[in-house]
């Protein structure tokens, strides 16, 4: 039997698959498709300090190979998601981490300040890469100064938690902002983000959603997310998350092949609710196809011309 | 109590289309595998996708469910876009993914006088309902259509219930039917009120139904990628302003709950 656990920025895993943020609500959601507790990790939906409703709809449109969202960080606060939601979440046997929205940098420090004294929150991830809210997210995370002012400020809070921060591919050079991160105190990255996109109606003569811009996911920018991941392995000697349209075991080994230390799973949980857990369910099959028999093995063993 | 009970038990399931297609048709009943569903309750939904797909649509698509027997389920399908396009054309024992039942459904009180309001595809809950309502002696089905009515199950239905149908044949038309809407609804002031159909029609009852006081439920219809509550893509205000996910609160709303 193929050991599948990983372990890097001192996080021990089951297995490299991680459930993306905003694309698996608290991870309750999903508990009647799957035993939560098989997960590698569950990255939680954006957590802000004080609750959002995000932006006016329609706020999702399904694209080619892909999908569109502007959602803007809906979310109940950090306090609801402490009180409610994490007590119901097998924090000891799979790594709850929790995704950070703020507005400034001192507000990010006060929400790794809160959420970092939880015995059931492995991780912070740090969202400097949203690309639907008009302070902080994108904001940040298209300028490296500001993206290692930001992890410096976390990790000053974060109480000795991993702390990942999540960059952003609407960037010149997203292997700088990786290194800011680096730079900063990051423990890992996880990329990418999704990348700012448009859908118009020629019928209505207006935008899909009524962001009028949003972020695209799902398979459709896979090739972008592995040039991403690609850059940044070969940058940055912190560990990587690979993210972006990966829906299958294979599509998983793609990222480790490249480097990455684990990945997230994102909008495939839509392709059906029962998705990341049949990504695991396929690993030992796909790891057989890429004619390796341990993760280690095959992580960053990519063959360049 | 049965709701609670579905919640646990809704599993990602993959089950043959059982039917075939005598002509194209923009109005199709989708008749599949029942995919093990013991109870459901008439209003919930089921998020459904052709295996052969692939990734092209990434999303499943939700549809009410009209009516479920031991052997199959049946969904009333309207030929809108590229999901509904591909699924109005699947071929006989073509597998599909579907997960449900999924979301709440309409309150069925025994011995309670109610009216079904139904405006085009909204009425394909009211056909399990019907069928398995403790008193259908109770019940009139009111439904609104545009399209002929050999496109609906409404004379099925009609055999069953008190019906009746008005066809919109051109907007000029629409405040005689508004206005036969508001009369039905005020002969059920002391009952229920249930009602599906396009946006527009439900705001037309639920004005009505807070104008009388009238006891009323909409079925709300709204665009979705996961069907369970997590991607936030089909929220409506509730009666406080705030954000509510019609997939997984929903899709029913009493009328003084729901922001349309």
């Amino acid at each position: 039997m193929i050991d599948l656990r990983v372990e890097f920025a001192g996080l021990v895993l089951k297995n490299p698959i991680i459930t993306a943020s905003g694309t698996f609500g608290f991870g309750l959601e999903f508990a009647a498709f799957g035993d939560l507790k098989r997960l590698g990790g569950i990255v939680v939906k954006g957590l802000s300090l004080k609750p959002r409703e995000g932006n006016p709809m329609p706020r999702v449109a399904e694209t080619p190979c892909g999908m569109l969202n502007a959602i803007g960080i809906q979310n109940p606060g950090v306090e609801a998601f402490l009180r409610d939601k994490l007590p119901l979440l097998p924090w000891r046997e799979t790594a709850i981490i929790a995704n950070m929205y703020a507005s400034s940098v001192p507000e990010f420090g006060e929400l790794a300040q809160v959420l970092s004294v939880e015995e059931g929150v492995a991780a912070l991830e740090v969202n400097v890469s949203c690309p639907n809210v008009s302070f902080g997210g994108a904001a940040f995370g298209q300028d490296p100064a500001q993206i290692r002012k930001v992890t410096e400020e976390v990790k000053k809070h974060a109480k000795g938690k991993p702390v990942i921060v999540k960059l952003s591919p609407n960037v010149t050079d997203i292997a700088a902002c990786a290194q800011a991160a680096q730079d900063g105190g990051a423990d890992a990255v996880s990329l990418i983000n999704t990348l700012l996109g448009m859908a118009v109606d020629i019928r209505t003569r207006r935008p899909t959603l009524a962001n009028v811009v949003g972020g695209l996911s799902g398979p459709a920018i896979k090739p972008v997310a592995l040039r991403c991941v690609h850059q940044v392995c070969r940058k940055v000697l912190i560990p990587v998350i690979g993210i972006g349209g990966i829906v299958s075991a294979e599509d998983a080994l793609e990222f480790i092949l490249l480097g990455a230390a684990a990945v997230q799973v994102g909008t495939a949980n839509f392709l059906r609710p029962d998705q990341s857990f049949r990504i695991i369910d396929d690993l030992p099959r796909a790891m057989i196809k890429a004619r390796s028999d341990s993760l280690g093995e095959l992580r960053g063993s990519l063959k360049l011309p | 109590m049965m709701l609670e009970r579905n919640c646990r038990e809704v599993k990602v399931r993959e089950v043959r289309f059982l039917g075939t297609w005598d002509e194209p048709s923009d109005f199709v009943e989708l008749t599949l595998e029942n995919p093990g569903w013991e109870a459901y309750l008439p209003g919930q939904f089921a998020m459904l996708r052709a295996k052969h797909w692939g990734l092209e649509l990434p999303w499943g698509r939700p549809f009410s469910i009209s009516r479920v027997d031991a052997e199959s389920v049946t969904f009333l399908i309207q030929v809108v876009g590229r999901g509904t396009s591909r699924l109005a054309r699947l071929r006989q024992d073509e597998v599909v993914i579907i997960w449900g039942p999924l979301g709440n459904g309409f309150s069925a009180p025994a011995g309670t006088p109610t009216l079904l309001l139904a405006g085009g595809m909204g009425i394909a809950p009211f056909r399990g309902y019907i069928e398995s309502h403790p008193s259908p002696e109770f019940l009139h089905l009111f439904f609104a259509h545009r399209a002929a009515l050999d496109f609906y199950p409404y004379l099925v239905m009609a055999e069953k219930v008190r019906a009746e149908a008005v066809q919109e044949h051109s907007t000029d038309d629409l405040p005689e039917i508004i206005a036969r809407i508001e009369t039905a609804m005020d002969g059920y002031a002391g009952g229920l009120v249930l009602a599906c159909g396009p946006t527009p029609f439900l705001r037309t009852v639920q004005a009505h139904a807070l104008k009388k006081n009238i006891r009323a439920e909409l079925s709300l219809e709204k665009t979705m990628a996961c069907g369970v509550g997590a991607c936030l893509g089909c929220v409506c205000k509730d009666g406080q302003g705030r954000n509510v996910q019609v997939c997984s609160r929903g899709p029913v709303f009493p009328a003084a709950d729901v922001q349309i």
